[in-house]
């Protein structure tokens, strides 16, 4: 049987992050995923679509795929921006941004990493995907 | 007073900011203009009250590092209250809290900051 899932075509457009974040709310109590479980997915969208929305230039509509598996939600985010290294993005620390001239933000990266149990980023010049998976514990 | 910050107050020299809904660039913003006018008047102690913050991203909490920066130099303290725990988690990832505090209730806020 194919696997159940839900599409959404996002135009950029400030706060349209969190359209994605109620329908992964929607779909974390479909899967009777615990409330931790449904923030950190939440956040972790959140800045995928951040990401997406401003650093890839991105011209038209980013999407974003759920795949609905049995021990799993995986999570595509995609965008047809002009792409990024992600050997060249640095890992931040505050130490580094507090009292010095760093600029604070660039968090997006860290936070999705620590927040979802596996990240994979494809991406060249005519754009990226972010695949985000979450196990069912 | 906007949609975000619902109330501003004082209580033992410390100004309680309270806010309601998403923290991003522009709740961030609205944050700090508060924090530097106050920052402007000598006062150097802040509480935020987030209970009506379920969801943040990492730009509005960006601005919160910049704050944090601004009052160091004038041995200012910011701390927080009634987070949500994706709240929570996300002040540790991004390690704010190594240079503010996080309490659980405002009456321990109060009287720890």
């Amino acid at each position: 049987m194919k696997k159940p899932t839900v599409e959404l075509k996002l135009p950029i457009i400030p706060n349209m992050e969190l359209i994605a974040t109620q329908t992964a709310e929607v779909i974390a109590r479909h899967m009777n995923l615990t409330e931790d479980q449904s923030g950190e997915i939440s956040m972790a969208l959140i800045e995928a679509c951040i990401n997406a929305f401003e650093h890839s230039k991105a011209e038209n509509n980013v999407y974003i795929h759920f795949l609905i598996e049995e021990n799993s939600l995986v999570i595509k985010v995609i965008d047809q921006g002009i792409g990024f290294d992600k050997t060249k993005v640095e890992i931040p620390k505050i130490e580094n941004k507090i009292g010095h001239d760093e600029r604070k933000r660039g968090w997006g990266l860290q936070l999705i990493q620590e927040l979802m149990d596996s990240v994979e980023f494809e991406s060249n010049n005519e754009g990226t995907t972010v695949t985000m998976k979450k196990n069912i514990k | 007073m906007s949609d975000f910050i619902t109330s501003v107050k004082e209580m033992n020299g410390i100004t309680l900011i309270e806010t309601n809904g998403y923290l991003n660039n522009v709740g961030g913003e609205e944050i700090s203009t508060i924090c530097y006018a106050k920052m402007g008047e000598g006062q150097t102690k802040f509480l935020i009250n987030m209970a009506g913050t379920k969801i943040v991203n990492s730009i509005g909490v960006s601005i919160l590092i910049e704050i944090i920066e601004k009052l160091q130099e004038v041995n200012g303290k910011i701390g927080y209250y009634n987070l949500a725990p994706i709240v929570s988690k996300t002040f540790n990832i991004m390690g704010l809290t190594k240079y503010s505090t996080v309490f659980e209730t405002e009456e321990l806020a109060v009287n720890e900051l």
